[in-house]
């Protein structure tokens, strides 16, 4: 909520301040926890494909790629098990946490809204509309460059990890699949880093996005995903 | 060839030519090992070929260099150069038989009328579709009328190399004869895939052994593989796998972790994404196989691995969307896009904040 310095300046230049509860505590713990994991993933990843220069000496005396790999490994489970938990709470949660999952694209309004939201961000539009959400835009990148995304990696994740697992292991039985249908393990490979560069552009437009959002159109956005309030300022 | 091969059985042959029975005995127990089935399944293996006949096999060849052959009788297995050709009761094989032309091919008549549902075909290279499969003529006719025709009858198919599994350098992009894998032109039969680019000499014998001392197909993985040769990846058993978990590579052909045999994981070594029995079988009678001989494995044994990218790049090039380069490549390009455009939209977003905040106050102006 505001401070009441802040209240006092809003009252003194006439504006109402509203705030709704948009991100429920676990929307917004899981989003820490899957950004942390987002990072570990995508750092140990990249050193996993094109790996840090040789270690001298013995090799009995490290085991640098195999602390990579275990960081890799961890994140990715706390990232599978994240995702799990957040599908379930777009179930049992508020109308929020199923924006990610869905995408209203029949609703017309919601399309010209998208379109508006495009020529907000193309300056064509002098003033922001307010969500108490995500935006429309926001929406639509989130549930491909995020949900599709993430599963994605999940599916060919778990799959590269079967290979080690060996035949039999439940990451097999469950994901071993994938390998053949996407063309061999190489074709795995490629694409699962092909998808880690999707997903930090991604994160680097959401970043962007939500800063200036939180600036220009009024809106708390960053401080929502710590408190869970939407704060409208004027 | 011929009559003789309905009666006979494996250790019949054996002994007419001149095998002790303390070879066949050792053959047994070595077989079964190399199948990892224990000590307990030698018994089993020397009952099977001293009481069932031989099954014939007919050894077909399409588009192919006849590398698969070349391993298949060098295979070290202490009896299988002299033996298996003949405990195969390879009835049929244009490049090794002695018969040729229309005899040769009568042979295949005989032995589908003869044999009908109990006989193997073994097929090494594969055949082309384009043109009604003229590219690869057999006794006169397209290959593919040739190897429906044998398969039709056959009790199962086997796909020797990477050719059969899955189509290899005649396969590869654009592929102008269309060639095809087996497994794309037979159905209704079971078909093992046999991959590499050749198979190692003592895993074609052992897939032999394997069937026609069970008289079953052996179990296959999700892309027809027999899993006991093909379950694991290059990289699980390689000797130079504690290098990989150190972080010690080969940076350089000439450098000192290519002298002292680190890890060819940089070098573009396929190990990681390759499944095969190299690393553990070795090639060559167990002599040395290529990791052990200083180059990364190049992955023969998976599928179009000539479209898969340099051998010698680990995050290798993508063919697609008509754009070609690596994920790195495109990812970075993507990312350092996105990045400036982002600057840039932040700087005209910061520009018009300002000019908007500057109209706002002179509009305060004007109200006071």
């Amino acid at each position: 909520m505001l401070s009441q310095q802040d209240m006092l300046e809003a009252e003194q230049r006439g504006r109402q301040v509203r705030s709704i509860y948009v991100y429920e505590a676990p929307v917004r713990l899981w989003h820490w926890i899957n950004a942390l994991a987002m990072v570990v993933l995508a750092v140990t990843g990249y050193f996993i494909g094109t790996p840090l220069p040789t270690q001298p000496g013995e090799a009995a005396t490290h085991f640098l790629m195999g602390y990579i790999r275990f960081a890799h490994f961890a994140a990715a489970y706390i990232f599978a098990v994240g995702l799990l938990g957040r599908i379930y709470w777009a179930f049992v949660g508020n109308r929020h946490a199923r924006q990610i999952f869905m995408l209203p694209i029949t609703n017309k309004h919601w399309w010209s809204e998208v379109f508006f939201e495009v020529r907000w961000y193309l300056f064509l539009e002098k003033h922001p509309k307010k969500y108490v959400g995500h935006n429309p835009m926001a929406q639509l990148m989130m549930f491909f460059f995020f949900t599709i995304l993430a599963v994605g990696m999940v599916f060919t994740g778990f799959a590269i990890y079967s290979e080690g697992a060996g035949l039999g292991s439940w990451q097999d039985s469950l994901f071993g699949w994938v390998i053949p249908a996407l063309g061999g393990s190489m074709q795995v490979h490629n694409l699962h880093r092909l998808g880690m560069w999707i997903m930090m552009t991604f994160a680097i437009v959401h970043i962007y996005a939500a800063i200036r959002e939180d600036i220009m159109s009024r809106q708390s956005l960053i401080s929502t995903m710590i408190s869970g309030w939407r704060m409208f300022k004027d | 060839m011929g009559d003789t091969s309905v009666t006979e059985t494996f250790y019949e042959v054996l002994r007419r030519q001149g095998i002790t029975r303390r070879s066949f005995l050792k053959f047994c127990s070595l077989t079964a090992t190399s199948l990892g089935l224990g000590s307990a399944a030698a018994p089993r293996i020397a009952q099977a070929l001293e009481t069932k006949p031989r099954t014939p096999v007919i050894w077909l060849h399409g588009l192919e260099c006849t590398c698969c052959s070349e391993s298949f009788i060098r295979s070290a297995h202490p009896l299988t150069k002299d033996v298996v050709l003949s405990m195969l009761s390879l009835d049929y094989d244009d490049t090794l038989m002695a018969a040729a032309g229309h005899q040769a091919e009568a042979i295949i008549e005989e032995v589908k009328k003869k044999y009908k549902g109990n006989y193997i075909v073994a097929v090494e290279g594969n055949p082309p579709l384009n043109e009604d499969g003229m590219f690869c003529i057999h006794g006169g006719r397209p290959f593919v009328e040739v190897l429906k025709e044998t398969c039709a009858d056959a009790k199962a198919v086997i796909s020797w190399g990477a050719c059969a599994s899955y189509g290899c350098v005649q396969a590869a992009k654009p592929n102008p004869t269309r060639a095809t894998p087996v497994h794309k032109v037979i159905s209704g039969k079971p078909i093992i895939n046999v991959p590499g680019c050749p198979p190692i000499a003592e895993v074609m014998t052992g897939v032999v052994t394997y069937m026609l001392t069970f008289d079953r197909i052996p179990e296959l993985d999700r892309q027809g593989r027999p899993k006991m040769f093909y379950g694991q990846r290059i990289h699980d058993k390689c000797y130079r796998r504690g290098h990989f978990d150190a972080g010690q590579f080969v940076e350089n052909w000439d450098d000192e972790g290519a002298r002292k045999g680190y890890c060819l994981y940089k070098m573009g070594c396929k190990g990681p994404t390759t499944y095969n029995a190299c690393s553990s079988m070795r090639w060559n009678g167990g002599v040395s196989w290529p990791v052990q001989s200083g180059h990364g494995c190049i992955g023969c044994s998976e599928e179009g691995f000539w479209d898969k990218g340099s051998f010698y790049d680990r995050v290798t090039d993508i063919k697609a969307f008509g754009v070609e380069g690596n994920a790195d490549a495109i990812g970075k390009a993507a990312a350092g896009t996105v990045g400036a455009a982002i600057a840039a939209h932040a700087a005209v977003t910061a520009l018009v904040r300002a000019r908007q905040k500057a109209g706002e106050t002179e509009e305060q102006k004007g109200e006071k």
